[in-house]
């Protein structure tokens, strides 16, 4: 192997592994991309170098510049990451209510947290920083949710890779957060072969915020809008906590050890399978965002299901 | 066709704090126009202003996004659950 110049380089290649023996068809495959193995430790990664080397080039961000974003947690710690490495400040709007390991990850970083109520969840986090980024100008803000360098790192590098290492798929499953993944992913995976299926797997979250005080405080992600998702995915599907807490579970029985969101799209995987959606041969590739470090203090593996479904429900695992 | 509805929280102080309730219909559509009906609080967080569903709003029969279904002709079942959920982005 050879010896690299930079963490930086070891972002995105991913390894793919077979998860079938999860799959309640036996003539259906399941792979998982195991995006845990990121230096950052997260899918994030690709997001983050992106939207900071995009904008390195274009001028926008400049020689030690404060950088200031929203977060859950895992664009957050990115950003935090690579901010250290090259020189930048990094200020993150986080809700109060995301994992412990998330917020001492940020720390780890030097990253400056701004806290947001836990109540508004990510869409209070977002119009926080907003609101800071238009009293000062002189920070960058990548804005996740609306940075086409975001879907860019995806159509550019997750999909090619997922193409290279299994062209055989024929439905894709990930999560929906800023739509950055399934967008890029989706996109490349349907242009290279049109009938390749791309479902999109969230959890309840509106649910549980109780901050959301208007439905106009709802969004959608520019990025979603922008390459339009409503066309682009085939079907979206909630997966509630218990499910998602049971197939973190699950997964460890296949030697993955992910995270919740992880644990939610298998779920909708084996579902979909389940229902007999997914034709015999088919092949489900599958999404695995982040390992399952950073929710060991949930207890979501080993604690009694009821009590780590009701502490998932108060925290944000997205 | 009866069916249950699961309210989001900003939804349930319109239905007397309940988070989930029951409501008629033969299609999404109808269903939706039946809670309006029961709890005409809830009308501005989910109709446009077109008589469609808000933007920020999803619906999920049985947590299947009903935009890719048949959007509000989608039909239903006696016994389906029905979930209303605002927008919320992660990341």
């Amino acid at each position: 192997m050879p010896i690299y110049d930079s963490v930086l380089d070891l972002i995105g290649n991913t390894p793919m592994v077979d998860a079938s023996a999860l799959s309640p068809n036996p003539r259906v495959r399941i792979t998982a991309k195991l995006e845990g193995q990121n230096p950052g430790g997260s899918i994030k990664d690709r997001a983050g170098k992106y939207m900071i080397e995009e904008a390195e080039k274009d001028g926008s961000l400049k020689p030690g510049q404060v950088i200031l974003e929203s977060s859950s947690g895992n664009t957050g710690i990115a950003l935090a990451m690579i901010a250290r490495m090259r020189g930048y400040r990094f200020k993150v709007v986080l809700p109060e209510n995301v994992s412990i390991e998330r917020r001492q990850l940020l720390e780890v970083w030097g990253a400056e947290i701004i806290d947001s109520p836990g109540s508004e969840g990510s869409n209070g986090a977002m119009e926080r920083a907003k609101v800071l980024a238009a009293d000062h100008p002189d920070w960058w803000f990548p804005f996740q949710y609306g940075n086409p360098a975001n879907v860019k790192a995806h159509y550019e590098g997750t999909g090619p890779e997922i193409w290279r290492d299994c062209p055989e798929v024929t439905h894709f499953i990930a999560g929906l957060g800023t739509a950055g993944t399934l967008m890029g992913v989706g996109q490349f995976l349907k242009d290279q072969n049109r009938a390749v299926k791309v479902i999109a797997i969230e959890p309840p979250v509106g649910e549980m915020v109780d901050g959301l005080k208007n439905i106009d405080a709802g969004f959608v992600p520019p990025n979603f809008v922008d390459n339009d998702g409503e066309h682009l995915l085939d079907g979206r599907m909630i997966v509630r906590p218990r499910e998602s807490i049971e197939w973190t579970r699950r997964l460890t029985e296949v030697g993955i050890f992910a995270g919740i969101a992880s644990g939610a799209v298998m779920a909708g995987a084996v579902k979909l399978i389940g229902e007999g959606r997914v034709p015999d041969g088919g092949v489900v590739v599958t999404v695995m965002s982040d390992g399952g470090w950073k929710y060991l203090s949930t207890g979501a593996w080993t604690g009694p299901i009821d009590e780590v479904v009701a502490r998932a429900e108060r925290i944000i695992y997205f | 066709m009866s069916v249950t509805v699961r309210l989001p929280t900003i939804m349930r102080s319109h239905a007397g704090g309940q988070s989930e309730v029951k409501a008629e219909g033969a299609t999404i559509g109808e269903v939706v126009n039946d809670l309006v009906r029961q709890f005409p609080g809830t009308a501005t967080h989910l109709k446009a202003p077109d008589g469609g569903v808000h933007k920020f709003v999803n619906v999920y029969l049985n947590d299947e996004d009903v935009r890719y279904l048949q959007k509000l002709d989608t039909p239903v079942k006696e016994g389906d659950q029905v979930s209303i959920l605002p927008a919320v982005a992660g990341g």
